[in-house]
């Protein structure tokens, strides 16, 4: 069968079973649009900006594990994608992203919507493709899809010109495809393993340390069952939240700058840890020079470029997270060795310890209303289930620690980039691949503001998300900062002239309400929540002067967390610490 | 430490900008970087001198490893190799100072590849040290233009990189 460019691209979609592509035409594409016109087998969401196609895809896959789909036209289709394309980078996503490029005739001559697509994305991808040859689209879109969702995850761009759509010849789209370079490993070195088992078994004050990559590999199950085989506390980074339920007696929380101080502080002094598809973020350790200064350090990482990077490893372990960590617990199944239950327990006594510090406290008010309260409130009215999406701040932070998630890909947010205005987007794209669930985006009044557009996406598709903005007219965690570090010199970070975003929803077609009033907060979520077929739009004015605790400066070691201030404005940490 | 890392690449047109656009975005040193075709048309080979840590190197090779485009990568200075240099040097060379200037590519075991009144343009192949030994002994006020090719270099023995 003879197809074009165009139309090859659409079958290729469809022989990869794809459900949905995020996208925005233009005239590069309108050959690619043109084939999709004519079909029914696979979705086209339009976006109200490419920015928001990327972040879309994205929450996508983070909700579901398949790889999120874009379609963007030349130029500035493209340039607005790459911040989407970099935030999946960072946070090691699965997604193809289809640009469309002027004809290959005029490449190079500075034409109308022309840029070097290959060239400006080669930093944020996976890898990424020039068409310059209708015979080899089809095996480029197979290699695409399978460079993204293998390994360690990550976008790749194919970049496919004018003309290229345009060609015809006859279709056929490959059944398997080898990349002679490209061959990750899944399955772990066994001898690691064994020694990794003996370490474990041999630990006095052991902790495991899990990231995003648990998450990715779905491995859950089995961290869930070592973490209970061992006894050992464990803690999520942010991108690996859910992977251990919260209310796990074993899970300490969340580790890092804004971590628990009974995580960090089980990170400083455990002598073995094992981590697994985390990366030692500089978020997460802290001074490197300051990390875990007595610990034997197992790492287990589908990425070997991850193991060594920025903390010396003791035992590295190249593979799957799923699969190395079950092959740990087969070892551990039949290992004689026992564990030293009296340092276990002494160990696990020091951490109830830390644990009664109670660093997530906070004092409640009957006058304003406290972010952290809505966000509980927010886990109360979903039963703790919904999908969240974040955008980047304080408000992220408060969702991270205060939302309690207890299922893997429920919490979605950018935590690599960091990128403002993620969270409306992903929404769409988690609200799409789960039509039934409860989506609720926890935005702040400056992040929701970039990607507001999709107010307009979300009406024409009738997505029932639920935005709670925590609302307190700074951009919240710059304030903080400045706060803490830059003498209270607020430089704009307070941002006037805000819309009534009640107005604003419901001139996008929305219904939405503003609540002043603590004693508001869980009915509006409750009456909010109970409309199943809307988006409704929240806006909760917070308190304008709270602050995300524990915190750890940039630089500082996991032994120097800062705490709430005590009444008497004293930090009682630092006291103690002294 | 100084390290020889020999590559075989997709012989495609991103593949250098790639490795090339690696090193500038992690910070790493290239000392120099040649690439020509292979026997197999689908291959480059590429030799990187580069610079840097225990640590550094591992990451460097680490990150390369990871890029679709590299097919498989050697550091020649983890074992024996043998690594060589092309040197094109044009130096002005008149009256006694020619035949001093002859002499001493003689002893570097160069040779004078282009003559004219005023000049001498020699080739001379060796490691890079070696380069840089001749380089030194010839009076900086001679020196018209200096055209190094970069290292390029072969494993020892049975050691061969390839697929």
């Amino acid at each position: 069968m003879e197809l074009t460019g165009a139309q090859i691209v659409v079958q290729s979609l469809k022989n990869e079973g794809v459900e949905l592509v995020f996208g925005y035409p233009g005239g590069a594409a309108l050959h690619i649009y043109d084939a999709f016109y004519s079909q029914e087998d696979v979705r086209h969401i339009l976006v109200r900006h490419e920015q928001a196609a990327a972040h879309a895809a994205d929450g996508y896959a983070r909700a579901t594990g398949k790889t999120g789909v874009v379609l963007v036209t030349s130029g500035p289709g493209v340039t607005n994608t790459v911040t989407g394309i970099a935030t999946a980078y960072m946070d090691s996503i699965p997604m193809v992203v289809l640009t469309a490029q002027v004809p290959t005739s005029l490449i190079g001559d500075d034409a109308f919507q022309e840029v070097d697509t290959v060239g400006i994305t080669r930093p944020c991808v996976k890898h990424n493709f020039l068409v310059k040859d209708v015979g080899s689209l089809a095996e480029t879109i197979k290699k695409a899809f399978f460079i993204a969702n293998s390994g360690r995850p990550g976008p790749v761009v194919v970049d496919i010109p004018k003309d290229v759509t345009a060609q015809t010849i006859r279709y056929s789209y490959p059944e398997d495809i080898r990349i002679r370079s490209y061959a990750p490993v899944r399955k772990a070195h066994a001898k690691q393993i064994s020694r990794a088992a003996t370490l474990l078994l041999k630990a006095r004050r052991p902790i495991i340390y899990t990231g995003g990559g648990v998450v990715l590999s779905g491995a859950a199950k089995q961290l869930t069952a070592l973490v209970e085989h061992l006894g050992h506390p464990c803690t999520n980074t942010l991108m690996g939240l859910g992977a251990l339920a919260s209310d796990h007696p074993r899970f300490l929380g969340m580790l890092g700058m804004h971590g628990t101080y009974e995580a960090n502080m089980a990170m400083y002094e455990c002598d073995v840890m094992l981590a697994v598809g985390a990366r030692f973020d500089d978020r997460v350790t802290g001074d490197p020079k300051k990390f875990s200064p007595q610990a034997t350090i197992i790492h287990i990482d589908i990425d070997p470029a991850s193991i060594g990077k920025n903390v010396q490893v003791e035992v590295p372990i190249v593979g799957d997270a799923a699969v190395a960590l079950k092959q740990l617990l087969e070892v551990l199944a039949q290992s004689s060795t026992t564990q030293d239950e009296e340092s276990l327990s002494k160990w696990w006594d020091q951490i109830e310890s830390w644990r009664s510090r109670d660093s997530l406290g906070y004092d409640s008010s009957d006058e304003v209303i406290k972010p952290q309260f809505v966000v509980q409130k927010l886990h109360e009215v979903t039963l703790g289930d919904a999908f969240v999406t974040s955008d980047v701040g304080q408000h992220q932070m408060w969702a991270a620690q205060y939302y309690g998630f207890n299922k893997p890909r429920r919490w979605i947010n950018s935590g690599g980039l960091g990128t403002m205005g993620f969270g409306l987007p992903a929404a769409m794209g988690v609200q799409l691949a789960h039509p039934e669930a409860v989506v609720a985006c926890v935005t702040g009044e400056a992040s929701i503001i970039m990607c507001i557009q999709e107010l307009s996406t979300c009406k024409q598709y009738d997505l029932p998300i639920k935005i709670v903005n925590l609302n307190n007219r700074y951009m919240g965690m710059v304030r903080q900062w400045q706060e803490f570090f830059y003498d209270r010199r607020y430089s704009h970070s307070y941002m006037d002239s805000l819309p009534d975003f009640v107005d604003l929803a419901s001139s996008f077609g929305h219904t939405g309400i503003r609540v002043e009033k603590p004693g508001d907060v869980e009915g509006a979520l409750r009456d909010a929540f109970a409309q199943k077929d809307r988006l409704f739009f929240l806006d909760f004015v917070t308190d304008q002067t709270e602050n995300v605790y524990p915190m750890i400066s940039a630089g500082a070691g996991h032994n120097e967390m800062v705490l709430k201030p005590l009444p008497d404005g004293s930090a009682p940490m630092e006291r103690e610490l002294a | 430490m100084r390290r020889i890392l020999s590559l075989l690449v997709e012989n495609e047109p991103g593949a250098l900008s790639r490795i090339a656009g690696l090193f500038s975005a992690r910070g790493y040193n290239i000392e120099s970087l040649t690439v020509a075709p292979t026997d197999d048309d689908s291959l480059s080979r590429m030799t990187i001198v580069t610079h840097g840590s225990e640590q550094i190197i591992e990451q460097i090779t680490k990150q390369l490893n990871k890029l679709i485009d590299v097919v498989r990568l050697m550091d020649l200075t983890e074992g024996r190799h043998i690594e060589r240099e092309l040197l094109l040097l044009k130096v002005a060379a008149q009256g006694a100072e020619r035949e001093e200037i002859k002499r001493l590519v003689d002893i570097f075991r160069g040779r004078i590849i282009d003559v004219d009144g005023e000049t001498y343009t020699i080739e001379l192949t060796g490691p890079g040290d070696k380069l840089d030994a001749f380089l030194d002994a010839m009076p900086p006020a001679d020196i018209l233009e200096v055209v190094r090719s970069g290292v390029s270099g072969v494993a020892r023995g049975e050691r061969a990189l390839r697929l």
